[in-house]
């Protein structure tokens, strides 16, 4: 079967996310799972047991760097993949407004969002940016013997930033899980098997599913 | 029970207590570097790398007597050569011996996420344990002397050690031990001190050196390492001597601050998610159709 995002499949489903979308998302997850294991480790002494637990600090320092540059690469790929519909529109806009209801799960009484609402296009960039800053800082980090002397404020930049950012990061993370796997049913299922039910998209992305049923409509004429 | 542990009294990366603080009376420990009768003899410099045994370092010839620019994982004490002009135009020699400082509040020491791989004895001195070191370098920017030095194949840091081996069996650091000129005294930091000032005050009073006095920056709280120098108000002379040294203020903020911030930003985020889905629960139960959906092909 051709995988094309948006193609509506048997039993009421529409494809969300193509194999390639779904793989890269999964290399995302896990490297910043990793990631965020190994960096919780080197943040707190109370949580130095993870990096024990992963296999000792020296090894827990030398593959983070490494498996933070699989994370970039993801998170650019998603750039790729994303990107455009990322752009905010108008009813990004009334979205936010109506944060209120969302949280309350009021979603009737939510501005119609397209293939992606206010709130994840948030998580994007925020992702986006912050994958950027964690790159940079994290190089400094990754070799700062080699950091000249007068050049240090770089160092004592990216120690500070490089925790800032992925402080940043986990707060969108919880969120992402949260919304995910437990308050949107059927959208953990659309980044295993790729589809969602057509209510899915009727119910969280109205102004997608618009789309989806022209555009299958159009094509039957 | 390990008697080296009950000597410790602060350890880097370190959850919970330590064993050694305030437990026993010891004196904190100095070495004393009057800069004013050092010769440059590098023997200090021998002398370490003797009782260290550390492999050969490879020399730089750049016309002068640095024969290498900074101290080097496996070259932890170094004579810095400046040639100082004086107002009047004459030349003078100021040569420094550069090492670790031995902080009373270290910033390598403040800046390590590894458990014990930096410890501060009771006696003050400041040793890196490689065996718990990461390699992460955190302690080469929490350093404001520039003296933690990484080993590129070991990926572990290294400096001086103050001789650890040697003070604790009551012997005086070996670099101490091998200067001709008396210009390095090891004792408790309240005789350093005093032997400092009274060198200092005698180079005010008698040799024509109004500024002389005693490096001993508070902004570090002291350190084990002090120096006599002739002109105490600029030691960025003596080859970039830090006049106010300080753990970088980011390294501050990122321990201090930010770690509260962060650890209650992430503990209360889990808390408030979990509350909300207490509250509100999931947004829709049965979204999910087991049903074919109408007008989809079957």
């Amino acid at each position: 079967m051709s995988s094309q995002a948006d193609q509506i499949l048997p039993h009421g489903r529409v494809l969300r996310y193509p194999f390639f979308e779904r793989s890269n998302h999964w290399l995302a997850a896990f490297s910043y799972i990793y990631l965020l294991l190994t960096g919780l480790a080197f943040w707190s002494p109370w949580l130095f047991w993870i990096a024990v637990v992963l296999g000792g600090g020296q090894i827990s320092r030398m593959l983070h760097p490494w498996i933070g540059l699989f994370f970039f690469y993801a998170v650019m790929r998603m750039y790729g993949y994303w990107a455009p519909q990322m752009r905010t529109t108008e009813v990004d806009k009334q979205w936010w407004r109506s944060l209120r209801h969302y949280v309350q799960n009021q979603d009737h009484r939510m501005p119609p969002a397209g293939r992606y609402n206010a709130g994840q296009k948030a998580l994007f960039w925020s992702f986006f940016y912050a994958a950027i800053v964690l790159l940079l800082t994290g190089l400094v980090l990754w070799f700062p013997e080699s950091i000249p002397w007068n050049l240090r404020w770089l160092r004592y930049i990216s120690v500070f930033l490089h925790p800032v950012a992925a402080l940043f990061t986990i707060a969108n993370f919880l969120l992402h899980i949260y919304m995910s796997v437990f308050a949107e049913r059927g959208a953990f299922g659309s980044v295993i098997r790729g589809d969602v039910s057509l209510e899915f998209a009727k119910r969280y992305h109205p102004g997608w599913y618009r789309e989806i049923v022209e555009k299958t409509t159009a094509s039957r004429k | 029970m390990s008697q080296a542990t009950l000597r410790i009294q602060k350890i880097s990366g370190h959850a919970g207590s330590v064993p050694g603080e305030d437990t026993q009376r010891q004196y904190t420990v100095a070495k004393l570097i009057d800069t004013t009768t050092c010769i440059g003899c590098k023997a200090c410099e021998v002398a370490c790398v003797e009782w260290n045994d550390m492999p050969f370092s490879a020399t730089e010839f750049n016309n002068t007597y640095q024969t290498m620019p900074e101290t080097r994982w496996n070259y932890w004490n170094l004579i810095l050569f400046n040639e100082h002009e004086k107002e009047d135009g004459s030349l003078m020699w100021l040569m420094r011996k550069n090492q670790c400082m031995h902080c009373a509040e270290p910033g390598c020491l403040e800046a390590c996420p590894s458990d014990g791989a930096i410890i501060q004895y009771t006696n003050g001195i400041v040793d890196f344990q490689q065996d718990k070191c990461i390699g992460c370098g955190y302690c080469i920017t929490g350093c404001p002397f520039n003296i933690p030095k990484l080993n590129q194949k070991t990926k572990r840091v290294y400096k001086c050690t103050l001789c650890t081996d040697r003070v604790s069996e009551g012997l005086e650091p070996a670099c101490i031990k091998s200067c001709p000129t008396g210009c390095l005294h090891f004792g408790s930091k309240e005789e350093m001190k005093v032997l400092a000032e009274q060198r200092a005050e005698q180079l005010r009073t008698h040799y024509n050196f109004p500024n002389a006095g005693v490096y001993d920056p508070p902004g570090v709280g002291g350190t084990g390492v002090i120096y006599v120098l002739h002109d105490a108000k600029n030691p960025e002379i003596y080859g970039g001597l830090p006049k106010d040294p300080r753990v970088p203020l980011s390294v501050k903020l990122w321990k201090g601050p930010l770690k509260w911030l962060g650890n209650i930003a992430m503990v209360g985020g889990v808390i408030g998610l979990f509350v909300h889905y207490l509250r509100y629960g999931p947004k829709e139960r049965d979204v999910e159709s087991k049903e074919p959906h109408q007008g989809a092909e079957p």
